[in-house]
């Protein structure tokens, strides 16, 4: 195996990290409005993520900066040519992380108010915004001859990438309730196991579709193999919803995230960013690579550094492990 | 295309604004984690509540920051690929490398345990509780370190190679880019002007409280034992701020000078600017003032120290310092073009250099000054003290002990020069990129061949105008907030966690794996566990 494609599998697994982890802080946050009835109960869903949502981010700066290194122009072409959707994603990174931080500082209801909008939006619209860009991705998008993108933001707004978006956004609901219903206690946790269900079923309506149709877009055996699990898990994952397993549950309704964000990797390989005006000018794992030493040393570092975070953020959800309800939420300060 | 509006110039303005902006976080957040760990291994060591006070205190000031520090971050990675697609190609095999690192080496460390800091006070051991806030400051270091290591690269390229057959320069040596000289005293400036930026921070803070309980014992209010207590732990701050401050503040003057003599070396047109030295001249002068005008290539005003530019340059005072006109010159022979283009804002960077270094240099004399009015003799008048462990240092009345030095206005000095290392940090960061131009990456690439080719005029102004709309009504926020809490003072009523929590791992761990059995388990955690279970979260979101 080359250097360029165990890092474009590198990369890919950093991507299903991002959206295994963030997938479900991007679920909470829709759901504040959705499943919690009060501001206690909001409180209760924000705190679920609160310890770790940060380090669950820092998995989006490694995959950007891991394109950087290993692959300059796929980094050059994807962030200059989805110029406008990453700007939208990050005002929303911004102004959500500072809402999770300072929501709580200030007494007032219209502070808390307005920051749990803040929460609730930008939450909601990169949970939107990232499945477009993949199915884009993916589906490849005018990139001309020297690289560069040369379209416009109405090449973007495809049916199938607004697709795309729909599911990434039901999917990481239906995660987030998932681990709603793992993280509370009480009366929120019956609640999040039925809203479980429900998204369930909607993810299963809106992604079957569109892996299919990805699948036939741009898919291969590879693929397919991707598309199989990730259907079956979330079909098993729903049952273990059902059955009140839900660390069972939640581990599956993981696993269909990362099947169906591996679905697109695999899809996606050996090109990175197909261009749908010339095959010639697409790019691939081979040409928008670094060169080998670069990528030796990257190699190195993400070797040992990999397990070493891994092992690290998981001792933090098992610090972190015990239920949270509403009667543990301590009175606004 | 009007050129104001160019893409370039528009990219440009949003690089300074964004990274400017970015920068008033960096430092403190820098340097408050590392003091906030020091204040903690203090409480930790001596279990002194003031140094509770003091950490729980500071600490919070510290997360206000790092919020905006870490979400302002994401936006510098993401626009080298937005705005600056073609550097991005470029440089990517040599800069992604120091970048990637940054993410695996120091980012990970920084928000995992920065969240495990935040929620673990009940959670985790002492001990283990206060490594975290270590491990926290150790990573914003180390970030500093990769993210200096890159820029310097840009500075004064080396390591690399130009592929012949794609034109992009290519790493060939990693540790010369990681340990050149450059990068080596770039990070030991930055690191030494965050912490007189901390150091800063906290005097002006622990002034404002400090003036606050003089005013008041003026009044002949009593203070109670609320205030006494906060006294107590401002004071130990204010000590804390004092100390680093100066310590800081030579390390940053040491640096300083080094960095010059590294940059009269490596890129002298910037040097040369940042005096307005148009002509080469044996020995050089430093100028104190000038009023340059780049039309005519001299200027109009000028005020100088004789000789002292050598000194500055080579540590003698004969040797000959290249000037402005010679150095443009040079390079417009060596890269093509007219002398003109190579010459940076003269204004900027000429202003720059002196407020970076004005505004630097009194925020440490203040510390000084600071640190012998509040010497050992100095005694805390006995309305403050608390009996727990007050040994009179600093005094707060008007009567006999006071230092002259310590009136109100001192005070107010000390409130004010808060603000100095921030002008100075974003004044200096000014004046050494805008030092480097027209070069993105010095001599190999111009900034105006870096901006992305594919993006339009409109979508560069959008994105400027959002992150200006979107960094100013966050700054008036954070700021107000800022103040809010800074002005409150340290919570003097909370109480330490009362018992230290045991780490327990997830199988095996000091039980056995038998360990999370019922409530008849050997260290009998999970009982404990069971009458905790009602217990509100000692922190929530």
């Amino acid at each position: 195996m080359h250097l360029h494609d165990f890092w474009f599998l590198l990369i890919a697994f950093l991507w299903t990290g991002y959206f295994f982890l963030e997938g479900f802080d991007f679920g909470i946050g829709v759901l504040t409005k959705l499943l919690a009835r009060d501001r206690t109960e909001r409180r209760v869903l924000i705190n679920t993520i609160g310890p770790v949502w940060d380090g669950n981010e820092v998995w989006l700066i490694t995959a950007g900066g891991a394109t950087f290194a290993a692959f300059p122009d796929w980094y050059a072409t994807l962030f200059s040519g989805f110029y406008l959707p990453l700007l939208a994603i990050l005002v929303c990174l911004i102004l959500r992380g500072v809402a999770f931080e300072y929501r709580h500082k200030r007494p007032e209801d219209r502070w808390q108010r307005n920051w749990e909008h803040v929460i609730f939006w930008c939450s909601l619209l990169p949970a939107f915004l990232w499945g477009a860009i993949f199915a884009n991705l993916v589906h490849g998008v005018p990139i001309g001859r020297d690289g560069n993108y040369a379209g416009g933001l109405s090449d973007l707004l495809t049916p199938y990438a607004l697709l795309g978006g729909v599911v990434t956004l039901v999917l990481f609901t239906f995660h987030g309730a998932v681990f709603a219903a793992l993280k509370t206690d009480g009366d929120i946790r019956t609640r999040a196991r039925r809203y479980a269900a429900g998204l369930g079923l909607a993810t299963a309506v809106v992604a079957v579709p569109f892996l299919v149709w990805a699948q036939g877009d741009s898919g291969n055996v590879r693929s397919l193999v991707a598309v199989v699990i990730a259907v079956l898990a979330l079909a098993v994952a729903l049952i273990m919803n059902r059955r009140g397993r839900e660390g069972w549950a939640f581990g599956l309704s993981g696993v269909a995230v990362a099947a169906a964000v591996a679905m697109l990797f695999l899809a996606l390989f050996p090109e990175v960013m197909p261009s749908s005006l010339d095959p010639a000018w697409s790019l691939t794992a081979a040409n928008a690579a670094s060169s080998p030493y670069t990528l030796k040393i990257m190699t190195w570092v993400g070797v040992i550094m990999m397990p070493l975070i891994m092992a690290y953020q998981a001792w933090t959800y098992w610090v972190f492990r015990k239920r949270i309800g509403t009667r543990h939420i301590p009175a606004t300060h | 295309m009007n050129l104001a509006l160019a893409p370039e110039t528009l990219a440009r303005w949003q690089f300074g604004i964004t990274t400017v902006y970015h920068f008033f976080f960096v430092p403190l957040t820098i340097s408050l984690a590392a003091i906030t760990a020091g204040l903690e291994t203090a409480w930790v060591r001596t279990g002194k509540e003031k140094y509770f006070h003091a950490t729980k205190f500071w600490g919070k000031l510290f997360l206000i920051n790092i919020a905006m520090g870490v979400v302002t971050g994401i936006v510098q990675e993401f626009q080298f690929g937005m705005n600056w697609s073609d550097y991005s190609r470029f440089v990517g095999d040599v800069f992604g490398a120091p970048l990637a690192m940054e993410a695996l080496l120091a980012f990970f460390f920084e928000s995992t345990f920065i969240g495990l800091w935040i929620f673990g006070w009940d959670k985790l051991p002492k001990k283990i509780h206060c490594a975290c806030i270590w491990i926290v400051s150790l990573g914003t270091i180390l970030s500093s370190y990769f993210i200096l290591a890159a820029n310097s690269w840009m500075q004064h390229p080396t390591g690399y190679t130009i592929d012949k057959a794609t034109g992009k320069a290519q790493l060939t040596d990693i540790w010369a880019v990681l340990t050149q000289n450059t990068t080596l005293v770039v990070v030991f400036h930055t690191l030494t002007a965050a912490f007189l930026t901390g150091a800063a921070f906290i005097i002006g803070i622990s002034s404002f409280h400090l003036l606050r309980a003089k005013r008041r014992r003026e009044r002949g209010e009593e203070l109670g034992e609320k205030r006494k207590k906060q006294v107590g732990a401002m004071r130990a701050s204010l000590r804390v701020g004092l100390v680093v401050a100066v310590i800081a503040g030579i390390g940053t003057a040491l640096s300083g000078d080094q960095l010059g003599k590294v940059m009269f070396e490596q890129q002298p047109m910037k040097m040369a600017a940042a005096e307005a030295l148009w002509d080469t001249q044996a020995p050089a002068p430093f100028s104190v003032f000038a009023v340059g005008d780049v039309s005519k290539g001299h200027n109009s005003v000028e005020l100088e120290v004789p000789a002292a530019l050598s000194f500055l340059a080579h540590s003698n005072f004969t040797d000959s310092v290249p000037g402005i006109n010679d150095i443009a010159q040079r390079e417009a022979d060596a890269y093509g073009g007219q002398p003109d283009d190579y010459i940076p804002s003269i204004f900027m960077t000429f202003w720059g250099f002196r407020l970076m270094i004005g505004f630097g240099m009194t925020s440490f004399v203040a510390g000084l000054i600071g640190l012998w009015t509040t010497r050992r003799k100095r005694w805390l008048a006995p309305a403050f003290r608390t009996g727990e462990d007050e040994v009179p240092r600093l005094m707060l009345t008007k009567k006999r002990e006071m230092s002259p030095l310590l009136s109100t206005w001192s005070w107010r000095i000390g409130i004010l020069t808060m603000g100095f290392p921030l002008i100075a940090n974003s004044f200096g960061w000014i004046f050494t990129e805008m030092g480097r131009q027209p070069w993105a990456v010095y001599g190999l690439m111009k900034t105006a061949d870096a901006v992305s080719p594919g993006v339009s005029q409109t979508e560069v102004l959008i994105s400027l105008g959002v992150f200006t709309l979107l960094y100013g009504v966050l700054a008036v926020i954070e700021v107000r907030l800022l103040t809010k809490y800074a002005k409150a003072g340290p919570d003097t009523d909370e109480k330490p966690p009362a018992k230290d929590p045991k780490l327990r791992l997830p199988s095996g761990g000091p039980g056995g794996p038998g360990g999370r059995g019922g409530p008849g388990s050997p260290d009998g955690g999970a009982s404990a566990e069971d009458e905790d279970a009602d217990k509100p979260l000692t922190f929530a979101y």
